[in-house]
């Protein structure tokens, strides 16, 4: 079982989800329609390669937004789920550990026992604020799908898994397989769901940020877009 | 498949058209029609699968549904925080349920959506700067509107809107004669006030060709005349088009993408006829919109610009005061306490924010003006745009979503509200009409005209 989790369904889910979310990405921009879109995307790639960077970069950080400022909690559990979800999978080191068995690759950044710790429970607590807004707002609950929770749940899953796995709570081999489980779930289900924000975040961002500045007065206004 | 006399899919295409529908008071047969409209379920999905593209689809599914768009609505926040009018939700259970079960919708559906897309939505594009993901929610209802319309689903003002485009090359039943008669008429109404003043009719190789909003040429024919005032006192070589006069495009509200090309096609024709240096549209946000900023897509040009360089009116009286051109007389700068209505075409839209407030800084008393909050391009809609305004079934809708710029304006206490854009200044005046807070209202050209200094040549002779 072990051999199989880790060995043909380690590939086989690694594969799908870089090549699928590749794909994705790709398949975005070869989308993109000049004239459907009426941006002309090829025409001012100054404009446009400025306009999709601050797109990107101002949304990428905390509070360098109007609306990261004014969604103050939001924005702290946003960002606390997503920081720990992007880099305790890449830089913790039973990761690399295995990743080094598999591909004989090992990178030098490797999150120590009590950050990786942090990070993943803040993964966990920011799930459940999201969760919770999700249930009491108004204007969340109303948008909200049993398909939200879904891959809310997707997202989270390996994190309490390996956190359960971590502190041995109980069977150490349930977590861990549940955890490489869900792992894999998590890695294939990418591509085909809404898990694809992971890529298609920065290329709707890119988008509307060349948008704005080739299209909608990015070449007028001192700043371009305030946004 | 049934067609009404009024209300079909098809596109009006006959004056007689036209004045049925005009005939048609408050639409009551007209919405009776459209009780039995058939939706063509066949060409809906075929629509949408041909020009559905990567953007919208993706903005679609990746919406986190998280709500954070709700309050860039001033729909949102004017009907008591609605969850119903969250933008997410307004296009999720419109276009995103039509693409969901591939077209397959009946009457009901289109009516509502209908109401959602021109009652519920003024494509002011505000949540796209509110949206992590970068959705441009208004871009969506833009489209929505194209698949209604070619259904037959749109408010009766919005289908006669296309069809006086289609037909009069303009908003509303104004020929190219009279409209060059009535600036004439006017132009020779101010002769006497000013020494020379003439309005240049097609003329080539000026220096400005300037366009206009078909409502100066029926109801504000002096609009024409301060323009012309104000050309001249700038001592500049300029003419207006004897055809593709108008900039405005009533098609771009209704959805109308035929019409649109049609619109902008005449202007763009008039532009290689006369070969002007620039062309100059009048002080209308969506004009300038449907003219500068759009059209060149719907034309087909790769570079999304117009045959010549074309600017908003805005961007002339800024070049013109800073250079000198024309010139204010300090004394009567405006002294009383004013505000600026940020038109969302051409500031949220179009990058001019800081051009308006360089005008501010020549014709207002330094501590007169006062900024909305917000202001600039996070500026709400004035409450009227995409053609809300117009539509009479959804009258009830506007007036309640212009509480949000009523009370904008009544927190910064100005008595005199600067709306540099046609739609702005009527939701502006309906709003004074409505809710009686006493302000007054203005273009930038009646304003001007009252506070720049006449060169001695221009003076009337005594």
């Amino acid at each position: 079982m072990y051999q199989f989790l880790t060995g043909f369904m380690f590939w086989v889910s690694v594969s799908i989800f870089f090549i699928g979310l590749f794909v994705r990405f790709i398949f975005y921009f070869t989308g993109l329609n000049w004239r459907l879109d009426r941006v002309a995307y090829k025409s001012y790639p100054f404009y446009g390669i400025k306009g999709a960077l601050k797109s990107v970069f101002k949304w990428l950080f905390p509070f360098l937004t109007r609306v990261w400022r004014k969604h103050f909690f939001i924005t702290i559990a946003s960002f606390a789920f997503h920081v720990g979800a992007v880099i305790v999978p890449f830089f913790l080191l039973a990761h690399n550990v295995f990743i080094r068995g598999k591909l004989g690759i090992f990178h030098s950044i490797i999150l120590n026992q009590l950050t990786a710790d942090i990070l993943s429970w803040l993964v966990v607590i920011g799930a459940v604020i999201l969760t919770i807004r999700r249930i009491v707002l108004p204007q969340a609950r109303i948008l909200t799908r049993g398909y939200d929770y879904f891959i809310l749940f997707l997202a989270v899953a390996p994190f309490i898994t390996g956190l359960c796995a971590r502190y041995e709570v109980g069977n150490y081999s349930f977590w861990l397989y549940s955890h490489i489980i869900f792992g894999e779930v998590f890695l294939i289900a990418a591509p085909f769901t809404k898990l694809s924000h992971l890529v298609l975040f920065f290329a709707s961002r890119i988008q509307i940020g060349m948008d704005f500045e080739i299209k909608r007065g990015g070449m007028k206004s001192k700043n371009g877009m305030a946004w | 498949m049934y067609s009404g006399k009024l209300c079909s899919k098809e596109p009006v295409k006959t004056k007689e058209q036209l004045q049925a529908l005009l005939k048609d008071t408050r639409g009551k047969t007209y919405y009776k029609e459209m009780q039995n409209l058939e939706v063509d379920t066949d060409l809906l999905w075929k629509t949408i699968q041909t020009t559905l593209n990567s953007r919208i689809k993706t903005w679609l599914e990746i919406c986190s549904r998280c709500g954070i768009c709700a309050e860039s609505c001033f729909l949102y926040l004017a009907n008591d925080k609605d969850p119903t009018q969250i933008p997410s939700y307004k296009i999720q259970s419109t276009l995103g349920e039509i693409i969901k079960r591939k077209g397959d919708v009946d009457n009901a559906f289109m009516q509502t959506a209908m109401e959602t897309t021109w009652g519920k939505c003024t494509c002011c594009n505000r949540c796209a700067m509110y949206c992590p993901n970068g959705i441009d929610t208004g871009v969506m209802f833009s489209y929505l509107r194209g698949l209604l319309y070619q259904q037959g689903f749109v408010p009766l003002e919005m289908k006669i809107g296309a069809g006086m485009h289609r037909i009069y090359y303009a908003q509303m039943d104004i020929t190219d004669e009279d409209f060059i008669d009535t600036f004439e008429w006017i132009v020779e109404e101010y002769e006497k006030d000013y020494q020379g003043l003439k309005v240049p009719v097609d003329v080539k190789n000026a220096d400005i060709m300037y366009t206009v909003n078909a409502r100066e040429v029926k109801y504000y024919p002096e609009d024409l005349a301060y323009a012309a005032i104000l050309f001249n006192l700038a001592q500049e070589n300029w003419t207006v088009t004897s055809k593709g006069w108008e900039e405005t495009s009533l098609a771009m509200f209704a959805g109308d993408w035929e019409a649109c090309k049609i619109q902008v096609k005449h202007v763009y024709e008039a532009m290689e006829r006369l070969k002007p240096k620039r062309m100059i549209g009048t002080e209308c946000g969506h004009a300038h919109r449907a003219t500068v900023i759009e059209g060149p897509y719907w034309m087909g040009r790769k570079d999304g610009k117009p045959p010549v360089e074309s600017i908003h009116y805005v961007e002339w009286v800024a070049e013109a005061l800073r250079t000198g051109k024309l010139k204010i007389n300090p004394e009567k700068r405006i002294k009383t306490p004013v505000t600026i209505q940020d038109s969302c075409n051409y500031v949220r839209n179009g990058g001019l924010k800081d051009i308006t407030r360089e005008i501010i800084s020549y014709i207002v008393e330094p501590g007169y003006f006062v900024e909305m909050e917000p202001c600039g391009e996070n500026n709400f809609c004035c409450g009227g745009g995409g053609g809300f305004n117009g539509i009479g079934i959804y009258r009830n809708h506007r007036n309640k979503g212009l509480t949000v710029k009523r009370d904008q304006i009544i927190k910064t206490g100005a008595k005199l509200v600067l709306a540099p854009c046609h739609n702005c200044w009527d939701a502006i005046r309906d709003l004074e009409e409505e809710f009686k807070i006493g302000i007054k209202w203005s273009f930038l050209k009646p304003l001007l005209i009252d506070m720049v200094e006449i060169p001695e040549s221009m003076k009337p002779a005594s």
